[in-house]
């Protein structure tokens, strides 16, 4: 089986849609000859043609109106969103128009845009590279929102997007494009959206993340066995809908949680995750579940060791857990 | 004229009508320009060995090349006035007056750079200098300039607003809503598309219908301008006739000048979009070589002179070097995000 990183498993799936799907087209910008600014798109172009992998304009909000155009009569676009920070042009097209299109002609239009973008923080970008804005597509109803964490998730779930009716926001964690590698199977495979993954277990606490940060609570995992604390580890893998059984169950055993995230922590994902276990598991709790999140302050350029969650603030919360 | 990968014709046209000889300098005036020009491009060329080295971090867009379109455009200006510019923003700052130290300290991440370390490259404001902005969101700021504009008109300050983007951000939503608001607003703005041909590895003609940028200002009836920007005092002089026209009448103006990025779109970019032979093309209308040959042999500036004004400059830059290599790292991001 081949090792991929994430940027080749995503040029893999597209690859494989593209061949198999004459209704996709792949459209953003730099997508086409320059093969995309982080190369995920890289040879699309020269197999498919410009016609079905089209540079656009600087025009988020036209390229996401047009994909959603497109979708409505059959079409499966995959428009790219260069940075995660650059959606907001197109927020309007996404929350207004995109995510509600199904609801508002009641059912007669589904509409499948898979919308791929790189997310998060990790490469000193400063500002407007950094930012991992899931919740706000979270909290609008009509959108699946997926973040996968190594290459092989990246494949079976972009896949997965491609081949169901409603819009996904499919969010690349850039930081781990390159870093995360594995074996990925060179055949048309999916993983079912909507399922998180136990990545580790264990029976004292449970750290729940996702995207770039499932490493770094694995990390804070391995830490904390050398200290003999156990740890269940936890990859939500999508974001909406999301997996409440596994982690409830998880939870509901080890009576510990912590919820790991970039993004900053108020109205962060963690805190609808969190509210969602205090629903459910209450009797079980020992301790509060602890958040370890980004802060709430504009993406630092310069800090930003310090503002992105590392293993040694993970297993502070940990500890603290533990001790309550 | 230049040639490049797109050459329609520039200098087609002013509205209203261009009069003669723009062009005839002096050295009081050229000299200033092209020590200013000197000092960008060897700042620029510090930073991009920083980088190399890992002391910027992230990405950071030079605009070498170009020095002539920031210059020119900002010596047509007065101090009041207000600039509004993008990511590839050096030259601007630096033209307004803000020091060669707080640039380099700014992308270093240092405490003493011009945001004290908190945006780097793409993020540099001074409102000491009117210079609102460093702007990473392409066609954001268009509008914002454009309120600006309006604030100075509203207090009758007979102030200009000029804002700096590329030819990418002529299909964004941003400058088109700021042009439609600006023209209806008869707000005194002055808009300065750098057309350096491309939008990252993109060039322009296969961006948009309209190659020629100038004519989004015919949808509003605007006055526009055109022209080739190799030339600081052309560039300086063609900018003044709109920045009066805003600063007397309020009326504003887009110009589109044409212009080339010798490097990449960022420092990743090898620019394989690009044949050696175009860059090479356009390098020969190279801004500072071009001044360089007017003060020698239209004005007789002696090559001594010339010579130590490129001694200062290198001065300049490896002062900016060493005090943003000592400065403190920024030891803080929590500030400034609210009032406390
Ligand atoms: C809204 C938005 N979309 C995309 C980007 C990414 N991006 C940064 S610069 C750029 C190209 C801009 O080209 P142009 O306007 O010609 O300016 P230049 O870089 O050539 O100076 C792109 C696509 C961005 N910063 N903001
Ligand atoms: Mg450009």
């Amino acid at each position: 089986m081949p090792t991929m990183n994430i940027i080749q498993a995503v040029n893999n799936a597209l690859r494989i849609q593209m061949a198999a799907e004459p209704k996709s087209i792949i459209l953003g910008e730099d997508v086409g000859k320059f093969g995309g600014v982080f190369r995920a798109t890289s040879g699309l172009y020269d197999e498919f043609g410009e016609e079905r992998v089209i540079d656009t304009p600087l025009a988020e909000a036209g390229i996401i109106g047009a994909a959603i155009g497109m979708a409505v009569y059959g079409m499966r676009p995959i428009p790219e969103i260069q940075f995660s920070d650059f959606i907001f042009p197109a927020f309007d097209q996404i929350v207004n128009e995109l995510a509600k299109f199904r609801y508002r002609s009641g059912g007669q239009y589904p509409c499948p845009v898979v919308i791929r973008t790189p997310v998060g923080g990790g490469i000193r970008g400063g500002h407007y590279h950094s930012q991992s804005p899931e919740a706000l597509f979270i909290h609008t109803p009509g959108l699946k929102v997926v973040i996968p964490s190594n290459p092989y998730d990246a494949k079976g779930m972009l896949l997965a997007s491609l081949r169901q009716d409603d819009p996904v926001l499919f969010m690349e964690p850039k930081k781990i494009y390159r870093a995360s590698r594995g074996e990925v199977p060179e055949e048309d495979y999916t993983v079912e959206l909507g399922k998180a993954k136990v990545v580790r277990e264990g029976n004292q606490v449970t750290l729940i993340a996702y995207g770039a940060m499932v490493s770094v609570i694995e990390e804070a995992a391995a830490k904390a066995a050398e200290i003999g604390i156990s740890c269940e580890v936890i990859d939500l893998r999508t974001l909406m809908p999301f997996d409440i059984e596994t982690i409830t169950e998880s939870v509901s055993k080890n009576g510990r949680a912590v919820m790991v995230h970039e993004a900053p922590q108020t109205c962060g994902f963690g805190a609808e995750v969190c509210t969602s276990l205090y629903e459910r598991c209450m009797a079980h709790l020992e301790a509060p579940i602890q958040r370890v999140c980004g802060f709430d302050t504009p993406f630092p350029y310069s800090l930003e060791h310090e503002y992105l969650p590392n293993a040694d603030r993970v297993l502070g919360a940990i500890r603290k857990t533990l001790e309550w | 004229m230049l040639a490049g990968a797109m050459s329609s014709r520039a200098d087609i046209r002013i509205e209203p009508d261009t009069p003669e000889n723009l062009e005839a300098t002096t050295e009081e005036e050229l000299l200033p320009l092209y020590k200013t020009m000197l000092s960008i491009r060897r700042l620029e060329e510090a930073s991009a060995k920083a980088y190399s080295v890992g002391k910027i971090g992230g990405f950071l867009h030079l605009a070498i090349g170009q020095e002539a379109v920031c210059t020119g455009a900002v010596a047509a200006l007065r101090p009041e006035d207000y600039i509004t510019s993008t990511y590839r923003e050096h030259g601007h700052i630096y033209a307004r007056g803000v020091s060669a130290r707080a640039i380099l300290a700014e992308m270093w991440g240092k405490k003493t750079g011009v945001v004290k370390g908190l945006g780097g490259s793409m993020h540099m404001f001074s409102k000491e200098h009117n210079f609102l902005g460093g702007h990473g969101i392409v066609g954001g700021h268009v509008p914002i300039a454009v309120g600006a504009a309006f604030k100075a008109k509203y207090h009758g300050e007979k102030r200009v607003s000029a804002v700096f983007f590329g030819d990418g951000s002529a299909t964004i939503g941003g400058f088109a809503e700021g042009l439609a608001l600006a023209a209806l607003w008869k707000l005194p703005v002055v808009f300065i598309c750098e057309n350096n041909q491309y939008s990252m590895g993109t060039p322009l003609y296969r961006t948009t219908a309209a190659p020629d940028i100038t004519q989004r200002a015919l949808a509003h009836d605007m006055d526009r301008d055109r022209f080739d920007g190799d030339d600081v005092i052309k560039v300086k002089r063609r900018i003044a006739l709109a920045v009066e026209r805003a600063r007397e009448t309020n009326r504003p103006t887009l110009i589109e000048v044409r212009t080339y990025r010798f490097r990449g779109h960022s420092m990743s970019d090898p620019g394989l979009y690009r044949t050696r032979e175009e860059v090479a093309e356009w390098k020969k209308g190279d801004p500072l070589v071009r001044a360089k040959r007017r003060l020698i042999e239209e004005l007789g500036v002696d090559e001594e002179k010339i010579k130590a004004i490129a001694a200062e400059v290198k001065d300049e830059i490896a002062d900016a070097v060493r005090f943003a290599d000592t400065s403190p790292a920024s030891d803080s991001y929590l500030p400034y995000v609210i009032k406390e």
